[in-house]
């Protein structure tokens, strides 16, 4: 075997180490809701339970994830949070994106720093600085609104990004080719803009969502007195350890994998639907397409 | 401006530019500036706010500085988020390069999807899930024990096992941008470097790595920002055995904000820590040469 053939050899064995090392803690940490040890943990296997999502101890004390209260009390929360968060980062997103695309000044580099800054600031700090803010301009503390609040102020800079590069590739004739059929503004926007931006905003709100949903950091600083999913699974895991907590993991993961297969697919009927336009584009005589003006 | 109401006519504008100014003035300019004005002044009881002794003060930040655990933890957590980046770069680069360039078709997209998977897994979650291979009772020291390597079950808490459970958080942010970067890296240039006879190192040395420069920054950038500004994952690695003395900076931070009721060195605190990552920020981008821009993907 020559010396290329021992890399590829050495890279797909340390590829396949990298997909164990990403997902057999992952698998460990599912195997062990299903194991009837009081300890979260896959070894030793005491036998297969549901008790950790439905169950009573010897005792006839409730062991379950779902017979807690303030499990769905968290949850609902982090519903409401999630609604909140695409409700909010969306809109704003969206407005910036279009205000960029159509800035070409100076002003236009200031702007985008501004806007995408949030980014990359710790979350804890957008946290903390929402709590300030808030608490001195308004006197209002920490609860579901500052959630909200807090976490769109760098979710709304993740869905402009999306919006921005989705308007990369948008072709500015057709709104010009709008205009001077005489559309107005909004018939525009309405029947042009929004209807070639409808996967974009699609993606944005799963984006928001699933951002909203797991974020921690941000969230512990202005959750107040409430609680949402996150912040109680990270409380469960720092006080009374049970398997309940891996229970909460395995319906965490699932939705994971539904979420992400939807946007896979989402994606790909995007990437088909753009390949399809292309193809007619090409299909098209020459004479029909538009004839670029003389700079 | 002008492009903007041809467009999309005056109201349109209107409510456009109305809604960017809240955001970029609620949201993120005024917050961060109340920040940094509550850290320059002193914790005073409300009483006294607004009376003589309410001045501007650097108080705040020199406790930074003479505080000596407070200085040690905060170049523990610059030295270990440095670290985890620099881990994260070794591990993610071959992976993103063989997906980028290697792997073809179906086995491509079930790789890239792999990863997606655990990157929408909850950073707590996944932090959890090495918590318990590391735990008391977790698998290593099972296996350990059921192999009679060891008699008692170790103690693995420390700023390793904060490290190794950052690394496992944060790889994907680090594998996202080098595999997008490298991604539109051309072929035939490797191919071309090759049939002249440059050896695999070199190829990478003087090709595939400079080219994948955007993506170094950006996966550097976000890895670093987010281990030096996370909560989470001390918070959970420090229950295991051992662990208590692996403290971050941001829990110094939070018990100024929640235990201690002193907002105003909480502020200086993390007001510290964002100028840290700040200035990370720039090093990267000058450095590796690109622009915010890039940072978009």
């Amino acid at each position: 075997m020559n010396a290329r053939g021992l890399l590829r050899l050495f890279l797909g064995l340390y590829l396949a180490l990298f997909f164990a090392y990403l997902f057999l803690p992952l698998v460990f940490m599912v195997a062990a809701a299903f194991n009837a040890s009081r300890l979260p943990t896959m070894l030793p296997w005491e036998g297969f339970t549901l008790q950790w999502f439905w169950g009573f101890d010897a005792r006839g004390r409730p062991t379950g994830l779902f017979q807690d209260a303030r499990m769905g009390r968290a949850l609902l929360n982090s519903l409401i949070i999630g609604a909140g968060v695409i409700l909010l980062s969306v809109p704003l997103g969206l407005a910036g994106a279009l205000l960029l695309s159509s800035l070409r000044s100076r002003l236009k580099g200031l702007l985008y720093a501004v806007l995408v800054s949030p980014i990359l600031t710790p979350g804890v700090i957008l946290g903390i600085s929402t709590l300030i803010f808030w608490q001195r301009a308004f006197d209002l503390g920490g609860g579901l609104f500052l959630v909200v609040v807090g976490q769109s102020t760098f979710i709304a800079s993740y869905c402009m990004l999306l919006f921005m590069a989705r308007l990369e590739r948008f072709d500015r004739t057709l709104e010009e080719a709008a205009f001077d059929l005489g559309a107005r503004h909004l018939q525009v926007i309405r029947r042009i803009l929004l209807p070639y931006l409808r996967p974009a905003i699609l993606s944005a709100c799963l984006i928001a969502f699933l951002q909203s949903f797991e974020n921690y950091n941000t969230t512990l600083f202005v959750i107040g007195a409430e609680d949402t999913l996150t912040i109680n699974i990270a409380t469960r895991v720092r006080l009374g350890l049970t398997p309940a907590v891996n229970a909460i993991g395995v319906l965490f993961i699932g939705a994971t994998v539904l979420a992400a297969v939807g946007y896979a697919f989402l994606r790909r009927r995007e990437e088909r639907a753009r390949t399809a336009a292309l193809a007619r584009e090409r299909a098209a005589p020459a004479a029909v397409r538009p004839v670029p003006a003389p700079a | 401006m002008a492009e903007l109401v041809r467009r999309f006519g005056r109201p349109v504008t209107g409510l456009i530019l109305a809604t960017v100014l809240l955001w970029a003035l609620l949201l993120i300019v005024l917050p961060q500036l109340a920040m940094v004005e509550l850290s320059f002044r002193p914790n005073l009881p409300l009483a006294q706010r607004g009376g003589p002794e309410d001045v501007w003060t650097l108080a705040n930040y020199a406790a930074l500085w003479t505080n000596s655990l407070h200085r040690t933890i905060f170049w523990q957590t610059v030295w270990s988020s440095l670290l985890v980046t620099l881990l994260a770069f070794l591990v993610c680069y071959p992976v993103a390069f063989h997906l980028a360039h290697e792997a073809r078709g179906t086995t491509a997209l079930l790789l890239v999807t792999g990863l997606v998977i655990p990157f929408w897994v909850n950073e707590i979650l996944r932090t959890f899930s090495w918590f318990l291979i590391l735990a008391r009772n977790g698998l290593v020291n099972q296996v350990l024990l059921a192999l009679g390597l060891i008699g008692e079950p170790l103690a693995l808490g420390g700023t390793g096992a904060v490290v190794v459970g950052m690394v496992y958080a944060y790889v994907l942010f680090m594998i996202f941008p080098l595999y997008n970067a490298l991604e539109n890296l051309d072929r035939n240039q490797i191919e071309a470097a090759r049939d002249l006879g440059a050896s695999t190192w070199r190829i990478h040395r003087r090709i595939v790595l400079p080219h994948a420069k955007p993506g170094i920054a950006v996966g550097c950038v976000m890895t670093f920002m987010l281990a030096a500004g996370t909560f989470a994952v001390p918070q959970i690695m420090q229950s295991l055995p051992g662990g208590t003395n692996a403290r971050w900076f941001t829990q110094i931070v939070y018990s100024y904000f929640f235990d201690g009721g002193d907002w105003n060195r909480g502020s200086a605190y993390a007001f510290a820590l964002l100028i840290l990552c700040m200035l990370f920020v720039g090093a990267a981008l000058r450095v590796f040469k690109v622009g915010l821009r890039d940072i978009a993907r």
